[in-house]
């Protein structure tokens, strides 16, 4: 039997359910658990696409955000209670369908989660949500009583009205509240009147995260579904040449060999089969242009392109003339790898694809995209398609592309086989699949004058392009310049007189994406690797040189100082160990951390405590935010420690956590994060605590052994010591 | 037929005595929080109890622990110290590998009660978490040892 049973609103409608009479939407509503059979749902009052309330008193908020770990499951639903003044233990969360309503508000005309901005893209829209359903409730109630709405408060799931004493509970009011007029502009709450927002609050999601119970894309079940699984090209562009399935289909289980364009499906009742039948496939491959790619000449190339000239990003002065007259001038080259996402639940994807309708079920951050590229491989029109948006077993930006691949391919098979069908990717499949996060080189160079102030700073990158080629190229690609290649670096916060940054995108056939952080991943280890350098070149404390820069920009200023006063920056600490610091903006928050690290004879490195300070303006749930920095810190760390995603022959090297290794329990440090108080509008809180870690990091190693890391991953080997 | 004891329950299935203990509990018994990570004993979100110690069911064949008694996440009661610790102490984010660490903290705290800090670290770094929750694992590990310890004095 299917695990997932949807109700539309047509079934609400036949089981006398009441409809709003405000906003109605012809969405359905697919819960997460099936109900017992011959039970139909409660009557519902739905004022708008985000929120039904039931006779039951259940408040179900619809949450249009993937729930990938980083907390929108909790923090959304605070933003409609804050102004619903509904009962918290008596909220639920439903996963959106692909609706326009679910739109981002800063996307256009598509629905997805990331750049960190969930919280603020629908700061104002979820609490506009609740604020207008209670002054339904409200006036429902007022009504009711027959008294004046003004006499009548909001409070924990009831309309109270005091001079009377009577109080009714919201699932009372749904019917009669159903029945009203929406109002426009309800007034929302002034911050100080909070009671929700900026408070810890238990996250709703982790019970059913102890449990076992909690459905992933990887989990999702319907009747008569198949497994597959797909061979693909060894070599990113490659394509089949020839085939031979005879050993695979002689394999038990094994019900079809097809090919698709991606490459060859072998479809079987079970995952363990399909797979065995992968092993026996023999393929001829053709393999393309990238055969011949390597790692080794790519990193040439790209030194050889950081020597020329390349699209101007950013010109402020004469930097090239004041580089020249400098009393010093530094330069410094750094690089650094593709990186997989490698999120714990490897990629998958479930199809039914019927006649007349295409229904998925899979962790996705980006569904419209997905939509459209599952209407467009099955013919069908994007609104026969349903997506049903499981939880993420992590997304990091994997489970975002434009290109919809994991999406697309699953469509393609479930097409050429008729049958119901989960593609399930290995591990091997999920790190050798490409879209990483591309590798950058980088030129920098400064001018120093004779009091060690910086005079000019001039920055070529080089690395390809996220954007090109994706619908969102017209909005963040102008006179050649990808936005996130050059975030971060184009915008230095240091007051420098004269800044020069240009960017060469060259065309290379691995496939790339935003990866935690985007851009800034790279250009935050480079600036402020650099910074460093231009600091201990000046004779001056690292972070006394940065805060002596960072005048006209006090939030930068503000958290470093709160970071280094936490860590006692300037204080002594134990034999072998050292302290460094960096500080970045991304996605509109401030975050410094200060990293305290050693270093064994051997190289090997130890980070034992990062000290983590962050602005994020407004912040709706401070534990979330807390356990983003711990989370964004581990993840910069595994990258700094370990992550590369290297080619020779054309093929990726790496396959699995063996190879590409990630910080474990015993490397974990101790984390302390500090959270600026803010007025400030809310900012991103997803990815902005990854950029500072490396470079952190690395400044510390500096300061403890007079080495500088200019290339990651960190290397035992450069930090040796015989 | 291979006959398992899954969680106290008795299953007779149909399937390759070499096939992965973890898909036979995902596929054929459908209990699905235990998961697929790596499928090479390297991340432990496919770790579930056999006789009590903690095993990775993707490198299990299923043949191997017939007539043993196999506890996935499904078998680990809510008033469980370790799954009060967890919601206590909000441990999750993503949530993927999370089973598997609890399963492993369980095991853990069954032969050793009252682990510090190197014990924890000795027996958890077998279990990766890509959403960094290391911090907080191991805060709710010393919140169930002393749960626990509480739990028995009483």
């Amino acid at each position: 039997m299917s695990n997932f049973i949807n109700i539309s609103r047509r079934d609400f409608l036949k089981t006398g359910a009441v409809i709003g009479g405000g906003l109605v939407l012809g969405f359905s509503v697919p819960l997460r658990y099936p109900l017992a059979e011959g039970t139909t749902p409660s009557p519902s009052f739905a004022p708008n696409a985000f929120i039904r309330i039931g006779t039951d008193n259940r408040v179900t908020i619809i949450v249009n955000k993937s729930e990938m770990g980083q907390g929108v499951y909790t923090s959304l639903p605070m933003l409609v209670a804050e102004e619903l003044e509904c009962d918290w233990s008596n909220i639920r969360v439903e996963p959106a369908p692909v609706d326009p309503a679910y739109n981002h508000t800063e996307w256009g005309n598509a629905q997805g989660t990331g750049g960190s901005s969930s919280v603020r893209s629908t700061w104002k829209q979820f609490r506009k949500a609740g604020a207008t359903a209670r002054a339904m409730l409200v006036k429902a109630a007022a009504d009711i009583w027959n008294v004046d709405e003004a006499g009548c408060r909001a409070e924990k799931g009831y309309v109270i009205h005091d001079a009377t004493k009577r109080k009714l509970a919201y699932g009372k009011l749904v019917r009669k509240a159903a029945q009203m007029e929406t109002p426009q502009d309800v007034p929302l709450k002034e911050p100080k009147d909070f009671k929700i927002i900026g408070r810890s609050m238990k996250r709703l999601d982790t019970p059913e995260k102890v449990n076992g119970k909690g459905i992933f894309g990887m989990d999702a079940k319907i009747a008569g579904m198949l497994a597959a699984v797909v061979a693909r090209p060894p070599v990113f562009g490659g394509k089949v040449k020839s085939f031979n399935a005879d050993k695979a289909k002689a394999l038990g289980g094994v019900k079809e060999v097809v090919q698709i364009n991606s490459g060859v499906a072998v479809v079987a009742d079970h995952f363990w089969q399909a797979s065995r039948g992968r092993d026996a496939l023999e393929i001829i491959w053709e393999e393309g242009d990238n055969s011949g790619f390597s790692t080794a000449g790519m990193r040439e190339e790209y030194a050889r392109l950081a020597r020329t000239p390349g699209a101007v990003a950013k010109k402020k002065g004469e930097p090239e003339q004041a580089i020249a007259k400098a009393a010093r001038q530094i330069h410094a080259e750094y690089e650094v790898p593709y990186l997989a996402h490698a999120p714990m639940e490897p990629l998958n994807c479930l199809v039914d694809l019927r006649d007349e309708s295409c229904e998925i079920w899979t962790g996705t951050q980006f569904q419209t995209a997905d939509r459209n590229a599952a209407a467009k491989v099955s013919g069908l029109k994007p609104e026969q398609v349903k997506i049903h948006t499981m939880l993420l077993g992590g997304g990091f930006g994997r489970r975002a592309n434009p290109h919809s691949d994991f999406v697309a391919e699953a469509v393609h098979i479930a097409k050429a086989i008729k049958k119901p069908v989960k593609v399930i990717w290995t591990r091997e499949d999920d790190m050798r699949g490409g879209y990483y996060r591309p590798m950058w080189y980088d030129r920098i160079s400064a001018g120093l004058d004779g009091n060690g102030s910086i005079t000019a700073w001039q920055h070529t990158i080089v690395g390809q392009s996220i954007i090109s080629g994706t619908p969102f190229e017209q909005v963040m690609v102008k006179n050649g310049i990808d936005a996130t290649s050059v975030e971060g670096a184009r915008d230095i916060p240091y007051d420098i007189p004269n800044v020069f940054v240009d960017l060469h995108s060259p065309k290379i056939g691995v496939p790339v994406l935003w990866w935690r952080s985007v851009g800034h991943s790279h250009t935050a280890f480079v600036v402020e690797s650099f910074m460093d350098e231009l600091a201990h070149a000046a004779g001056k404390d690292p972070y006394e040189f940065r805060r002596a820069l960072l005048t006209n920009h006090p939030r930068h200023k503000a958290v470093l100082e709160l970071a280094a006063q936490k860590a006692g920056w300037g204080t002594p600490l134990p034999e072998g160990r050292a302290r460094g610091i960096a500080v970045h903006q991304s996605f509109g928050s401030f975050v410094a951390q200060v990293a305290e690290v050693s270093v064994k004879p051997s190289g090997e490195v130890r980070v034992h405590k990062v000290v983590c300070a962050i602005d994020c303006g407004r912040f709706v749930n401070p534990d979330t935010v807390e356990a983003q920095m711990e989370s964004a810190i581990v993840f910069g760390l595994t990258a700094a420690l370990y992550g590369a995603i290297t080619f020779k022959n054309g093929r990726v090297e790496q396959s699995n956590f063996h190879d590409y290794e990630m910080l474990r329990m015993k490397e974990m440090p101790k984390v302390e994060v500090y959270i600026m108080p803010s007025q400030e509008s809310p900012q991103g809180v997803g990815e902005p605590g990854v950029p500072p870690v490396a470079p952190a990091v690395c400044n510390a190693i500096f300061s403890g052994t007079g080495k500088r890391i200019r290339r990651l991953p960190i290397r035992a080997e450069e930090l040796k010591r015989a | 037929m291979i006959r398992l004891e899954i969680n106290g329950k008795r299953h007779k299935v149909e399937v390759d005595p070499d096939v992965p203990l973890l898909w036979v509990i995902r596929e054929h018994i459908g209990l699905t929080g235990t998961k697929y990570g790596c499928g090479i004993a390297q991340c432990g979100a496919c770790t579930v109890l056999i006789d009590g110690k903690a095993q990775r069911s993707c490198q299990t064949p299923v043949k191997n622990v017939q007539g043993k008694k196999i506890t996935t996440i499904e078998g680990i009661p809510e008033r469980h110290p370790v799954i009060k610790a967890w919601i206590a102490e909000d441990v999750p984010q993503c949530g993927y590998c999370q089973s598997g660490q609890i399963m492993e903290a369980v095991a853990l705290l069954k032969s050793n009660p009252a682990p510090n800090d190197a014990d924890i670290d000795h027996t958890l770094s077998g279990n990766i978490c890509r959403c960094g929750t290391y911090q907080r694992i191991r805060r709710a590990i010393h919140r169930a040892s002393s749960m626990m310890a509480k739990g028995g004095k009483r």
